[in-house]
């Protein structure tokens, strides 16, 4: 699905990664991890081509990203940015609708096919009832569910999600992850999490990035070590079993 | 009301008022002389103020307030800021300081002045573009910074050449820097800015939905950024030189329009810029009239008339939303 090779990546003075090879296959679900500032939102949006500032070579279904159209790109990858810009007043269903951008051409109106994506979105965030409700009185969870509904909408084979639960209720955290990393979704998904157990639970995956340039990836049974995450958060992380799955916990 | 009512709604304002506004002004003319005034070609005065004075007059007032409402809707997502004016980028200042200077060195004449106003928005345009795009692209916050303190050198300029112009010369230079339409002859270059300028913002203006909604979520929805800003920004400096160069600087109307139309519930710029466009047309049109008739036969600088008139209807809107 994309492919990095030899990437190297450096945002002020912070090396996010040196010369990383690392191939994300259709279906998988993978997980970053790293402290904060190490560069895991840099490298997101590095691999959805809003940065150019990188050596090495990014492969987008086997075409290098940077030469690809923009359009092109935004058909295949969709990305969950942190924040939100609402400086201009708009509907949820305004909102959500310009997700299908990539998919209309200049002069393309949007048909009801296009609007019954974008309310099957919002049904899917439980927003069924706030389609003319104005953005900018949302609740910050209720925003982030309209960000999502955006991205779901865009319906892209690819998704990357920048802490898709931030400002979400616990029951909400559970519904996204499992709505957008379930065993039989057919999207491609890359998440960046601050929650280690999120990550074992919904991923198969995890890349972690270790500060200096230092990254490991593989499957989570594989990375997802006592050892790894210790030297990672820099503080000792044991891992305990409870029904056969791993959960861990600092110590 | 739906977007599309609301456009017709808008639309048929407009020709109303353009009746109107040939009737009223300093002498009253009657519904049936000015009738006569089109369908034969009499010599009576008062056919001769419609079609010479009054008409030619009323379509400059249109044209200037729809290409600033255009231009000031266009410059508002430019830099991001619903609160901004189509001036706040200095190509109104440019225009001034170069007229000024023309008044200063005793150059008369509509088409003198006229090209020199065009010059000095180009000047202004380029100037600001240059300084702000340095390194391949910009931010809206510098650009909209570099913007706002050339047009706060333009205004010390402007100021510089007021404190040192001769009495003679001052009452024409501040009747053009309040906006006044007493000068437009010929309506036929801003109506076709007008309508080449509106075609061009319609083919934008699903992109213009989008990059409302942040940069980087447009850029994520497949839009070229800095193509996308380029455009914006010749497009919205062009219209607003062409204003400029019809009457001069005429506030509030650029900034009020586009925001207006927002409050009224359009987001959607494939409506929000025609909608725009006649409300902007509308209000200038209504000013000159008021501002011809009132004091009839002295006549206010437009300019005043569009702050009196788009004021307290602001205020009323943004009160009646806030308590919604």
């Amino acid at each position: 699905m994309i492919r990095t090779k030899n990437l190297s990546l450096k945002v002020g003075h912070t090396q996010v990664c040196l010369d990383l090879d690392w191939e994300i296959k259709a279906g998988e679900r993978w997980a970053i991890l790293g402290v904060n500032g190490s560069g895991k939102t840099t490298l997101l949006h590095t691999l959805a081509g809003l940065r150019s500032d990188f050596t090495g070579e990014i492969m987008l279904q086997d075409k290098p990203l940077q030469r690809l159209p923009r359009k092109t790109v935004a058909q295949q990858l969709g990305l969950l940015l942190q924040q939100q810009e609402d400086h201009f007043p708009g509907t949820v269903l305004e909102t959500v609708l310009v997700g299908r951008h990539p998919h209309l051409n200049a002069w393309q109106w949007e048909t009801e096919t296009d609007v019954s994506i974008a309310r099957d979105a919002l049904k899917k965030m439980g927003l069924e009832n706030f389609e003319q409700r104005s953005i900018q009185t949302l609740s910050g969870g209720e925003r982030q569910r309209v960000a999502l509904a955006t991205l779901i909408t865009q319906q892209t084979p690819l998704l990357l999600l920048d802490e898709p639960i931030n400002h979400l209720d616990i029951h909400q955290q559970h519904d996204v992850m499992q709505l957008l990393l379930n065993n039989d979704s057919s999207s491609t998904t890359l998440c960046v999490l601050h929650d280690v157990n999120l990550a074992a639970r919904y991923c198969n995956h995890a890349l972690l990035l270790l500060g200096e340039g230092q990254t490991r990836s593989g499957r989570c049974e594989e990375v997802l070590t006592e050892n790894y995450l210790s030297a990672l958060y820099q503080h000792p992380i044991e891992k305990v079993m409870y029904q056969g799955k791993p959960f861990y916990i600092p110590a | 009301m739906r977007p599309f009512t609301f456009l017709i709604v808008l639309a048929l304002a407009s020709l109303i008022l353009f009746a109107g506004s040939l009737l009223f002004g300093s002498v009253h003319i009657s519904l049936t002389s000015a009738w006569h005034a089109f369908i034969s070609a009499d010599t009576q005065s008062s056919s001769r103020i419609i079609t010479e004075l009054r008409l030619p007059r009323a379509l400059a007032a249109f044209a200037t307030g729809a290409l600033l409402a255009q231009a000031g809707a266009l410059m508002q997502v430019l830099v991001r800021n619903p609160l901004a004016d189509p001036y706040i980028l200095g190509v109104s200042g440019g225009a001034a300081t170069a007229v000024l200077i023309g008044m200063l060195l005793g150059l008369s004449g509509t088409f003198g002045l006229t090209g020199l106003a065009f010059l000095g928005a180009l000047v202004a345009m380029l100037l600001v573009f240059a300084i702000a795009h340095q390194r391949g692209s910009w931010t809206p916050s510098r650009l909209l910074l570099t913007g706002v303190v050339i047009a706060a050198g333009w205004g010390a300029a402007i100021s510089l050449i007021l404190s040192v112009a001769p009495a003679a010369n001052l009452h024409g230079m501040l009747f053009w820097l309040m906006g006044d339409l007493g000068y437009s002859h010929s309506s036929l270059f801003s109506f076709s800015a007008l309508i080449i300028g509106l075609i061009l913002s319609m083919l934008l203006s699903s992109q213009l939905n989008v990059l409302i909604r942040g940069d980087k979520l447009a850029a994520t929805l497949g839009i070229n950024l800095n193509q996308l800003h380029i455009k914006i920004y010749i497009l919205a400096s062009l219209l607003t030189a062409a204003a400029v160069v019809q009457a001069g600087s005429i506030g509030f109307v650029g900034f009020i329009v586009p925001h207006l139309v927002r409050l009224s519930g359009i987001n959607d710029h494939r409506y929000l810029l025609p909608a725009a466009t006649l409300g902007g047309g509308i209000l200038v049109l209504l000013a000159d009239t008021v501002a011809r008739t009132i004091i009839a036969p002295q006549q206010l600088p437009v300019g005043i008339i569009t702050a009196l008139i788009g004021i307290p209807l602001f205020l009323f809107l943004l009160q009646r939303e806030a308590r919604q």
